[in-house]
């Protein structure tokens, strides 16, 4: 999906007042962590500002009516949602343990997790650094939290067109686990097979599509990243099928 | 390091030469055995992959004198202060609990070709179908003309991770300002490129957060370039102006000697005092190499590009550092990506497991300064006479903070990635 065709949908932004008035009940989940009273907790964000920073999340996390999970597990409906309980998403064991404990999806837990991931959740999948500034994260969670509730349509078209230019073929491509296994080695070097994140994103467990689509953006430099574009410069469709279906095969420890 | 006399080993050799004799336990149980000797990141890595892999079809041995193995990559940021010692130590407890593997804590003096068995300090011998040697490096210390083993305690070389990094350490937290460390840096080949450059900036690093301004670093180099030279002189223009000056031959004029006494190292331009002197001198292949007649006359193993098999005998394979890896670097990420070709090449032959074509990678990063680290790498594939790398990449100059923070993080991940992937997690 891209971001320029959501812009233009009017109920992708909500009116400033309504995203104040929802501030007050997400508060009342904030049982697990308490912060003082942020910006992101008193829910004065810019959803419109929001949308344009929740670029740099829309390659693992889908939002609206239709979303998926994808590389991470899908945002919509995240407010008031337990953490680690999405049907069919390979979440970390530290992510299901807090959710076990009660960490719920609201404006201060979001905001406490947004900044600093790995020291909020140690052991997270997610290998999102954090986003330091505060307003940014108060508009990152103005953007969800419309989207969560308003439900946009889905945007086919956009997502028609990512697929198309990294080629079709390449994703219907059954890859060959035995093969993945052989190529993987080279990838364990950095990315652990456990699935932990320590600075190297997690690549286990991934849906093959996602896999697929990340390491051909990677080798057409869609993606900028030194390493992964020179590890995957001499990667064929073959390669990256088998590769896909070697790390979706394995579950995050 | 353990030894035994020149009379023990003959005797040793005498026995060798009986082993009809001798009980082939590898082979009375009929499962073929696979022996690695030395226990660092291309070792302990190829007796890993060897024993996940086959699992209960080959039995794995590996042999390594120290208990517990120090990193050198990443040794450097524990002298500037972003590691403990500790973090950068692990054990094999690991690679013989989870995967099955025999762990022989001994020095291994030399191979028997003939027989087959690896010999041991204390005369025992250790049986092989195929042998993994992977001893890394030894130090030519008379490559600098003044410098030996004991000097090395005076001017350390901190060049093998361990009790000289700790040396080194104690001696730079003692620097007062106003005091003049000097660098002496090795020639090619060496491990570690980019090495010494980024312990001169962490020792910069080090005297900068003390605010010992007028602390200078001289680095005398045998090389007119060096590792990511463009990246670490800028980096030093920025965070270090005035504190670190490098000369190369065509101005120092090559190097006469050092002298522990007086801390001096005399090159044909003049002589450099240093209150502290890192020596690092030339290297060769680990001490086994030689003595298994597996070198050749530059000190390295030469080896088979598909397979890293050694040129000079056929069930023998030299992995990381001790090899001769063509266009690869000398570092540890080279040796762990060798030695999963190496475990593939020999688990086919013992088990008949599938041997896909070799591929081969490598990336190093530096630190420079805090949050500021560059990387270099490429990825090798078999040419007809050597590795031949077949496309690279490198940090550029003027990069932005973000990205050279996120590099750093980078690293910090690659470590702890490639720490699992060599002794297990």
């Amino acid at each position: 999906m891209t971001g320029s065709g959501r812009t233009k949908t009017p109920k992708g932004i909500l009116p400033r007042a309504a995203a104040l008035k929802r501030g007050a009940w997400t508060l009342l989940a904030a049982g697990y962590v308490l912060l003082p009273l942020s910006a992101a907790a008193s829910g004065n964000g810019d959803p419109a500002r929001g949308e344009a920073l929740f670029k740099a999340c829309k390659s693992c996390h889908q939002v609206g009516a239709d979303a998926r999970n994808g590389v991470g597990p899908h945002l919509d409906g995240l407010f008031g949602r337990q953490a680690g309980v999405l049907e069919g998403f390979k979440y970390s064991s530290a992510m299901k343990k807090l959710g076990e404990e009660g960490l719920l999806w609201n404006a201060s837990t979001l905001d406490a997790y947004l900044e600093k991931p790995r020291a909020y959740v140690p052991g997270t999948r997610m290998s999102y650094l954090g986003m330091r500034k505060s307003q940014d994260r108060t508009d990152v969670i103005a953007y969800l939290k419309a989207l969560s509730q308003e439900a946009p349509a889905s945007d086919p078209q956009a997502d028609t067109q990512t697929r198309a230019e990294i080629g079709a073929a390449a994703m219907g491509l059954e890859g060959d686990p035995e093969y993945g296994e052989y190529l993987s080695s080279e990838c364990v070097t950095c990315h652990q097979m456990s699935g932990r994140a320590d600075g190297i994103p997690s690549i286990v467990g991934w849906p093959s599509q996602a896999f697929i689509r990340v390491l051909f953006e990677y080798k057409t430099n869609i993606r900028s990243h030194q390493v992964m574009q020179n590890m995957t410069t001499n990667l064929g469709n073959e390669e990256i099928a088998a590769l896909a279906a070697y790390f979706g095969s394995l579950d995050p420890q | 390091m353990p030894n035994i006399s020149r009379r023990t080993f003959g005797l040793m050799m005498g026995a060798g030469a009986s082993t009809l004799a001798m009980p082939y336990y590898a082979r009375a149980q009929g499962k073929p055995r696979a022996v690695v000797i030395g226990g660092g990141a291309g070792g302990a890595t190829a007796a890993r992959y060897m024993a996940k892999d086959a699992g209960e079809d080959l039995d794995v041995t590996l042999i390594e004198a120290n208990p517990q193995y120090t990193t050198c990559f990443f040794s450097n940021l524990y002298l500037g202060g972003y590691r403990s010692f500790d973090s950068i130590t692990h054990g094999y407890d690991k690679l013989a609990s989870n995967y099955g593997i025999t762990v022989v804590n001994a020095f291994a003096d030399t191979v028997d070709r003939e027989a087959r068995e690896v010999v041991m300090a204390d005369g025992s011998r250790v049986p092989y179908d195929r042998l993994i040697v992977a001893p890394g490096i030894d130090l030519i210390y008379d490559s600098v003309p003044g410098y030996s083993e004991e000097v090395a305690e005076i001017m350390p070389h901190a060049w093998k991770a361990g009790p000289q990094t700790k040396l080194l350490k104690a001696r730079l937290d003692a620097i007062e300002n106003g005091q003049q460390v000097v660098m002496v840096a090795p020639p090619n080949p060496y491990r570690c490129p980019p090495g010494p450059y980024e312990r001169v900036s962490m020792m910069a690093h080090l005297f900068k957060e003390k605010g010992y301004n007028d602390c200078k670093i001289v680095i005398i180099d045998p090389k007119p370039k060096f590792s990511k030279q463009g990246l670490f002189t800028e980096g030093w223009e920025k965070y270090y102006p005035g504190m670190i000056e490098w000369y190369g031959p065509d101005v120092h004029g090559g190097i006469a000697s050092v002298d522990p006494q007086t801390g001096e190292v005399e090159t044909d331009l003049d002589t450099f005092k240093g209150d502290l002197v890192n020596v690092i001198p030339a290297q060769k292949a680990g001490m086994i190499a030689a003595s298994a007649g597996l070198a050749n006359d530059s000190g390295f193993c030469p080896i088979d590009p598909a397979s890293m098999r050694s040129q000079m005998d056929d069930n023998i394979f030299v992995i990381g550092d001790a090899s001769i890896a063509g266009d690869m670097p000398k570092s540890g990420f080279s040796a762990n990506s060798q030695a999963k070709v190496a475990a593939m090449a020999i688990r086919g032959e013992l088990t008949g497991s599938k041997v896909f074509p070799a591929k081969y990678s490598n990336t190093c990063w530096s630190l420079i300064e805090t949050n500021d680290g560059v990387k270099v790498g490429a990825q090798y594939a078999p040419s007809a006479d050597k590795i031949a790398s077949t496309n690279s990449f490198i940090s550029q100059t003027g990069e932005d903070d973000a990205l050279r923070q996120a590099t750093y993080e980078e690293s910090v991940g690659w470590y702890k990635g490639i720490t699992t992937d060599i002794f297990g997690g």
